[in-house]
């Protein structure tokens, strides 16, 4: 067995039938994932839109700093925030912020204990895609009309 | 070998079970408090990006109004605290799931959560400034 690096290892240690040593799998890890399955993939765009989100924040917070501090750092970041690169990184984080609100009502329906079977987990993940891109196109339009 | 397998029968550590107190109850408050968040964030989260529609592009003294009425204010008042209470923690479980150095974890978390509290007080004390 080779020598164990991390200390959380020594949890995953165990014995084969014949006695020896031998180091349990640890838990799977995206590279053991098939991610054409919408479950898997689904699962990790949770998470990296809640990574996005969390940018989002900074950006928020920048917008109201500046709003905060006087006309010439509001009109800089206005600027920033309407140019194409600024549109761009606005409707990315229009479409993380909409999976991650209702990838996370799914994820609460879960936690309550329902929708786990198969199909139900396949339909309420088919959902959650559809409801992002009409939720996106949504506030889109309410921003150009 | 007897005491072996009564300890294992109880599922009980020796200590806890000298002591007879019970859990520790804090064990889920992170994992409880970040579903709490998230149904805080549910209507705020709608009613945020619903609003900054409106403000894309807005002139200043508008933009400065939208924020200085108090009911926008309160509100934007609590999407931080609840979002940013949100963001420190997923980002924490994102960071103890990959980072294995101990003291990389440790220095990592200490860095998201000590600036979490201070966007959220630079953010906090613009509105603020300009609500009052």
């Amino acid at each position: 067995m080779a020598r164990i690096k991390d200390a959380r290892e020594a949890a995953m240690v165990g014995r084969r039938s014949d006695g020896t040593l031998t180091r349990r799998p640890l838990s799977p890890h995206l590279q053991v994932y098939d991610m054409t399955q919408m479950t898997s993939l689904l699962s990790i765009l949770h998470r990296i839109t809640g990574v996005a989100w969390s940018v989002g924040l900074v950006l928020l917070v920048w917008w109201l700093v500046a709003a905060g501090t006087g006309q010439s750092a509001f009109a800089t970041a206005q600027w920033v925030f309407g140019s194409f690169l600024g549109w761009v990184v606005l409707f990315g984080l229009t479409v993380a912020a909409w999976y991650h609100t209702l990838a996370g009502i799914r994820h609460l329906f879960w936690d309550a204990g329902h929708g786990f079977a198969m199909d139900a987990a396949y339909r309420s993940g088919r959902l959650v895609v559809i409801g992002t891109a009409v939720l996106t196109i949504l506030t889109w339009l309410l921003i150009l009309v | 070998m007897a005491e072996d397998s009564a300890s294992i029968r109880s599922l009980r550590s020796p200590l806890g079970r000298a002591r007879g107190m019970g859990s520790a109850k804090g064990g889920t408050r992170h994992w409880w408090m970040q579903r709490v968040t998230s149904i805080a964030l549910l209507p705020l989260s709608i009613w945020l990006i619903f609003s900054l529609t409106r403000l894309m592009g807005a002139d200043y003294v508008v933009v400065l109004e939208w924020i200085g009425n108090t009911f926008n204010a309160v509100l934007l008042l609590a999407f931080l605290t609840a979002a940013f209470h949100h963001a420190a923690a997923g980002l924490q479980v994102v960071i103890e799931d990959y980072v294995r150095d101990e003291l990389k974890r440790f220095a990592a978390i200490c860095a998201v959560n000590g600036l979490a509290v201070l966007l959220w007080l630079a953010a906090s004390l613009s509105v603020l400034r300009i609500a009052l």
